[in-house]
């Protein structure tokens, strides 16, 4: 077996004790309410056969299936925000980005790829609107339309980016994509359970006021240990490194998650929609690989590539 | 039987992509919705989403028994669009001007017959997000059919969709929330303001903060 389908098969296990845990937990303990966890596990099983079966294919089906992510992760993101009735075009311009995002990628372009969203289109936008004329709320709107294709589809993007870095035989990009997408899903797990079992200290209390300083440091900290060990094994990181990577990816995980409560606060909404039952909507998902992704890319891309 | 099979490849083939892949619906209490007729659903109405987005929820075998109830004014005013609503979308015309024996005739027979209509008692596609005035077709319709039970449904976010005079529709969520079933009361007034603060409780529910259960 080639390394990528051991490690999926390692995720396999880990996603079948999780639901052998919970149902022991609903036959032993039936008086308490486990079905939120029910279905968050089950939504899982969901996210992760898709995700495997697109690490599995071919690069372009592959790619498909990110910009897919994207579309509805961004569809999301514009149902939250209020628009205008002025905003159809522009808007209908985002989501022509989304393509030609991940064609870019496709080709490997790397340095239009790196400008288009937040240099090319980031200008054509407000010209685009200038069209419509409409001037009340202009500068809010941009913001709006900016900030949302930012996130949901150049940041997210950097995972896809990594699966066309150069191969050297036993690393491939899918294996970073894996450590990347694991490592962050593994950091949110973990700052949560370090965050329930200790600490008083709140790091954010107005925007998630369940985050503790020792839910914090223990999180990053786990996160960090699990990418020393991973990370010669997936990555071309040497261990140091590694270790490194997964600091970086442990803070910064963190941000994406407060950063999008904030978001939905300001909104006014607890989740960002009802595509994945038990999580919420696809950005509750999605919220810290928006921030781990650019940022472990560039860290590797520096260092190795 | 030609028409029949052209209506389930418009379904498959264009209504049900754009609905469920290009914008997408988020369906609450979908429970509450009859398996089978007679039943009249009752909606806002803002767009002419509205009408593929409420069909959208029955199965494709139980598309063919509903019917949307439209203008004829509007929908009949000429040939294609008329060959098109009558036997692609399915539609029973009635007309807004009055003056036939009875306009409600063709409703009552396909109620009768155990087929669900959808019905926008505003009478048209009103401003954004506006509950317009609505009109008592309705309460004449369940006067003469009282056991028939009437399901209210606020749709939200198909006026960002498609607005009047637009074409493409623009790639966002439509929020669906289906309210608890309402029955006939011979007091006209008691029975129109009833399924006015449904409508509007359910508008509530849908726009608002949709915190856990």
């Amino acid at each position: 077996m080639m390394l990528l389908e051991k490690s999926l098969a390692v995720i396999f296990a880990l996603l079948l004790v999780a639901s052998v845990v919970n149902g022991l937990l609903v036959w032993l303990r039936p008086a308490k309410d486990w079905r939120e966890l029910t279905l968050r596990i089950r939504t899982w099983w969901v996210i992760i056969v898709l995700f495997s079966l697109a690490m599995l294919s071919p690069n372009w089906l592959a790619l498909t299936f990110f910009a897919l992510v994207s579309f509805m992760a961004l569809k999301e993101f514009l149902t939250l925000v209020p628009s205008r009735h002025s905003d159809r075009m522009p808007l209908l311009w985002l989501f022509i980005a989304i393509p030609l995002n991940y064609w870019l990628i496709g080709i490997g372009w790397y340095g239009m790829f790196v400008v288009f969203i937040p240099v090319y289109v980031f200008l054509f936008l407000p010209a685009r609107m200038v069209i419509a004329g409409d001037t009340q709320g202009f500068l809010r709107t941009a913001s709006q339309l900016h900030w949302s294709l930012m996130t949901t589809v150049f940041a997210f993007s950097h995972v896809a980016f990594l699966l066309v870095l150069p191969a050297d035989g036993q690393q491939t990009g899918a294996l970073l994509v894996l450590f990347l997408v694991g490592l962050t899903e593994f950091n949110d797990i973990a700052q949560y359970l370090w965050g329930k079992s200790l600490g008083r200290i709140k790091v954010t209390p107005k925007v998630s006021p369940n985050k503790t300083l020792a839910g914090l440091v223990g999180g990053v900290a786990t996160t960090a240990l699990l990418a020393m060990l991973l990370g010669p094994l997936l990555t071309p990181l040497s261990w140091p490194m590694a270790l490194l990577a997964g600091v970086i990816i442990g803070v910064t995980g963190f941000c994406g998650d407060v950063v999008m409560s904030a978001i939905k606060r300001d909104i006014g909404v607890k989740d960002s929609g009802t595509l994945l039952p038990g999580h919420g909507g696809i950005l509750d998902r999605l919220d810290s690989l928006i921030f781990t992704a650019p940022v472990f890319f560039h860290f590797i891309r520096y260092f190795c590539y | 039987m030609m028409t029949r099979m052209l209506r389930a490849l418009f379904t498959l083939c264009i209504v049900w992509p754009v609905i469920w892949l290009w914008l997408g619906l988020r369906v609450k209490h979908r429970e509450r919705l009859p398996k089978s007729g007679p039943a009249i659903v009752v909606a806002n109405h803002n767009s002419h989403m509205d009408v593929f987005a409420l069909l959208s929820l029955f199965p494709l075998r139980e598309q063919a028994k509903v019917h949307p109830v439209a203008a004829a004014d509007y929908f009949l005013r000429d040939k294609r669009m008329a060959w098109f609503a009558l036997n692609i979308l399915n539609i029973i015309p009635i007309s807004r001007e009055g003056g036939a024996a009875n306009p409600l005739a063709q409703c009552e027979q396909a109620l009768r017959d155990g087929k669900t209509l959808i019905l926008f008692p505003e009478g048209t596609r009103g401003e954004p997000g506006k509950l317009a005035p609505l009109k008592s077709g309705l309460w004449h319709l369940s006067q003469s059919m009282p056991e028939v039970p009437i399901i209210p449904v606020w749709l939200r976010g198909t006026e960002q969709v498609m607005a009047k005079g637009n074409r493409i529709p623009l790639p966002l969520f439509i929020d669906v929330t289906i309210g608890e079933t309402l029955r006939f009361h011979p007091e006209k007034k008691v029975f129109m303001d009833d399924l006015k603060q449904q409508l509007l409780m359910l508008q509530q529910q849908t726009t608002g903060n949709h915190p856990h259960e």
